[in-house]
């Protein structure tokens, strides 16, 4: 409490402070006059709180909590004395100086509380108790008004007939039930049927290129372990993909695939002499694999990096015993590193997953707005009958059923891979 | 504990062919960065014949490049800084104190990573716009909106990494400094701060780089004078010609902040991983 007392800033007198200055110098007889600069208003403010409630607590401890914001009470003041002109001869105020004599230094010092702010006189208890609230505060606003409300509104949103008709009075769209998702969900109509294609391609894509993200990974980090030269550099070259901006990595991509340009054609075609004429990367069949690949090329550096982190955490020890037992490289391997990487592969696979399932940015950067019908994923088929078409309720629709079906893998994936793990 | 005798080799084909398959293309970037425009346009060449810097000075003038790398780095630092510090206040709860709803508010916050961002693009476009009216506030179109969006987009995975990191630091130090008279947050800033400055900086470069990489939301919700460069890039594609040189150059500078950054401080990032996620 004595450091903090010494650290207050000059502009923030505690109570005390201001009663020893007062008692140590009487106060001018302008104090109370015709012009009242905002000092003199905080100042003049503290002497009427102390003369209004001599003796209670609250409301000296309120006037010097006031005190640093002194412009209300300093315009309620100078209109009072513009109406009166001399208001320290009205009844209020003319006990002041008697007052303020009574009030000695001793006596608002004296229960201990006088010296505290009003933050202060709230009970240690409850004041921790509050704390941990006003600390996420600021996170918990920002997730509602970007995350959750929105959501929300998304979902309500599905339920309009909401066209580009009502876009600027989106609440006048008419209410439109379960229609959006009926739609979405019949696959004997175009959208539903393109809507199930777009899921499975998704489906397929999302688990080759997970699959292959960790296998890589894996094996990588897995490579990496022990010391060699070169390790560092290697180790640092191997994230770049991850940390480059999406946007740069996957141009240079869709650079590379270009038909007549590329260099795969380059060296699929001129040097390997695989194909006898080139095949077209960016539209067709072949896209699917081409977004598979650079999926891959850009998340694997990221399973690499949460494997080798995980890696550095199995102990020693389990290895030497193994080696002891007589265990061989690859037995150590099957025996002690993947059961010990389980818990950093639950949710590795996971979080690789969701993003996968949810990646809008590559096939974006890849193909453009609208993709080829071969790998035409989720997020920008979506995207395209929402922004493309102009059918916001439909796209709404769609993308409240792509949360639920995430919503019940991810719960299926934790409960499966929980039980698992504690039977195993 | 003896490795096989085979196992040098098949590190190094193994690696060989990770960083075949990963440095190919930062390989192309490079190079045809340093092409004039009719090589990059015919046949690809390994090694090019002609070199010139040319693409790095047309870059700025075939599209504003200068505007979207400011207003990208404008958003990413203001977004990276703000998110941090909310973060840090937020994860700091979460691992100090035990209130109720703290479960529900880690649950939550960090569910928001699996909405796809689809979902919640067009409601928050339309709150945007709304607010935008309402309060006399640009936030659709303008980088304040950016900035408000992309520091929720790595708040999520802060708090986590923060709150990681702050658990792996003993609470008894907090307890001396309260003992000397801090409070809660004395202790915050004058204990734990200091000691988790690498998670910190960890996340700070995480967020910074959630911001400048995102796209999605930069596609809709900017218009010419407020573009980043995830959109701006995409302006040397025109009706007649694609600069593929430029684009190249322009990719390799818009690259390098964020690859340095991360590089240099990755290490920081891996301890920040597994100290989130050993919990």
């Amino acid at each position: 409490m004595t450091r903090r007392r010494a650290e207050a800033p000059p502009g923030a007198p505690t109570q005390t402070l201001d009663i020893e200055r007062k008692s140590v110098t009487p106060p001018s007889p302008e104090e109370d006059g015709f012009s009242l600069s905002p000092a003199e208003a905080a100042g003049a403010d503290d002497g009427q709180a102390l003369t209004d409630a001599p003796a209670g607590r609250t409301r000296t401890a309120s006037g010097g909590k006031r005190s640093p914001h002194p412009a209300p009470d300093a315009a309620a003041v100078s209109t009072m004395s513009s109406t009166t002109p001399r208001p320290h001869s009205e009844t209020p105020t003319s006990p002041r100086r008697p007052s303020r004599s009574s009030t000695s230094p001793e006596k608002p010092l004296s229960p201990g509380g006088g010296r505290r702010g009003f933050a202060d006189r709230v009970p240690v208890r409850v004041r921790r108790a509050a704390l941990p609230y006003l600390l996420i505060l600021p996170a918990v606003l920002l997730e509602l008004l970007v995350h959750l409300v929105p959501m929300l509104i998304g979902i309500g949103m599905s339920f309009l007939k909401l066209t580009q008709f009502f876009l600027r009075n989106w609440s006048a769209a008419p209410f439109a039930g379960l229609d959006n998702y009926t739609v979405a969900v019949d696959f004997d109509s175009a959208v539903g049927r393109s809507l199930l294609h777009s899921f499975l391609v998704t489906v397929v894509f999302t688990v080759l290129t997970v699959g292959l993200a960790w296998l890589l990974g894996i094996c990588g980090a897995v490579l990496m372990q022990g010391s060699f030269r070169g390790r560092a550099v290697l180790r640092a070259l191997f994230l770049v993909p991850y940390a480059l901006p999406v946007y740069a990595g996957v141009i240079t991509w869709s650079f590379l695939l270009q038909r007549d340009s590329g260099l795969v054609n380059h060296v699929l075609v001129d040097q390997l002499h695989l194909f006898g004429e080139r095949p077209f990367w960016l539209i067709g069949s072949n896209s699917f694999w081409s977004i598979i690949v650079v999926c891959v090329w850009r998340s694997w550096p990221f399973a690499f990096l949460v494997l080798m982190a995980g890696l550095q955490n199995i102990p020693g020890d389990l290895y030497e015993a193994a080696a002891i037992d007589g265990a061989g490289w690859g037995r150590r391997l099957r025996a002690v590193t993947l059961p010990m990487l389980r818990p950093v592969n639950q949710v590795l696979v996971l979080v690789l997953f969701l993003w996968t399932f949810n990646d809008f940015n590559t096939p974006y950067v890849l193909f453009g707005k609208s993709a080829p019908h071969e790998a035409d994923l989720i997020s920008i088929h979506i995207y395209q009958s929402s922004f493309v078409t102009w059918n916001f309720g439909s796209g709404s629709a769609m993308s409240v059923l792509l949360l639920l079906f995430l919503l019940v893998v991810t719960a299926v994936y934790l409960v499966a891979t929980s039980r698992r793990r504690s039977d195993a | 504990m003896r490795d096989p005798r085979w196992l040098p080799w098949a590190r190094w084909a193994g690696l060989g062919l990770l960083g075949l398959f990963t440095l190919t293309p930062l390989y192309v970037m490079l190079t045809s960065a340093i092409k004039p425009l009719q090589d990059v346009q015919g046949d690809f060449d390994w090694i090019p014949t002609t070199i010139t810097l040319r693409p790095f000075a047309d870059m700025w003038r075939t599209v504003p490049l200068a505007r979207y790398f400011a207003n990208s780095l404008i958003v990413s630092s203001v977004a990276a800084l703000v998110s941090v510090l909310i973060a840090i206040f937020a994860a700091y709860a979460i691992s100090r104190f035990r209130f109720p709803g703290r479960r529900i508010f880690s649950v939550t916050v960090l569910s928001t990573q699996m909405f796809p961002g689809i979902l919640f693009l067009l409601p928050l476009f339309m709150i945007y716009v709304n607010l935008g009216t309402a309060l006399g506030v640009e936030l659709y179109a303008s980088r304040t909106g950016l900035i408000i969006t992309y520091l929720t987009f790595s708040l999520p995975f802060s708090i986590w990494m923060l709150a990681g990191y702050f658990d792996s630091i003993p609470t008894a130090l907090d307890e001396a400094a309260q003992v000397d008279g801090s409070g809660p947050i004395g202790a915050l800033l004058r204990v734990v701060l200091p000691a988790a400055t690498p998670g910190i900086v960890a996340v700070a470069i995480y967020a910074f780089m959630t911001a400048w990489g995102e796209v999605l939301f930069a596609s809709v919700m900017t218009d010419e004078s407020s573009r980043t460069l995830a959109v701006g890039l995409q302006g040397y594609a025109t009706e007649n010609d694609v600069y593929w040189n430029q684009i190249m150059a322009a990719s390799l500078v818009v690259s390098v902040p964020v690859v340095a950054g991360f590089l240099l401080l990755q290490r920081y990032l891996v301890q920040g991983l597994t100290a989130g996620a050993v919990k």
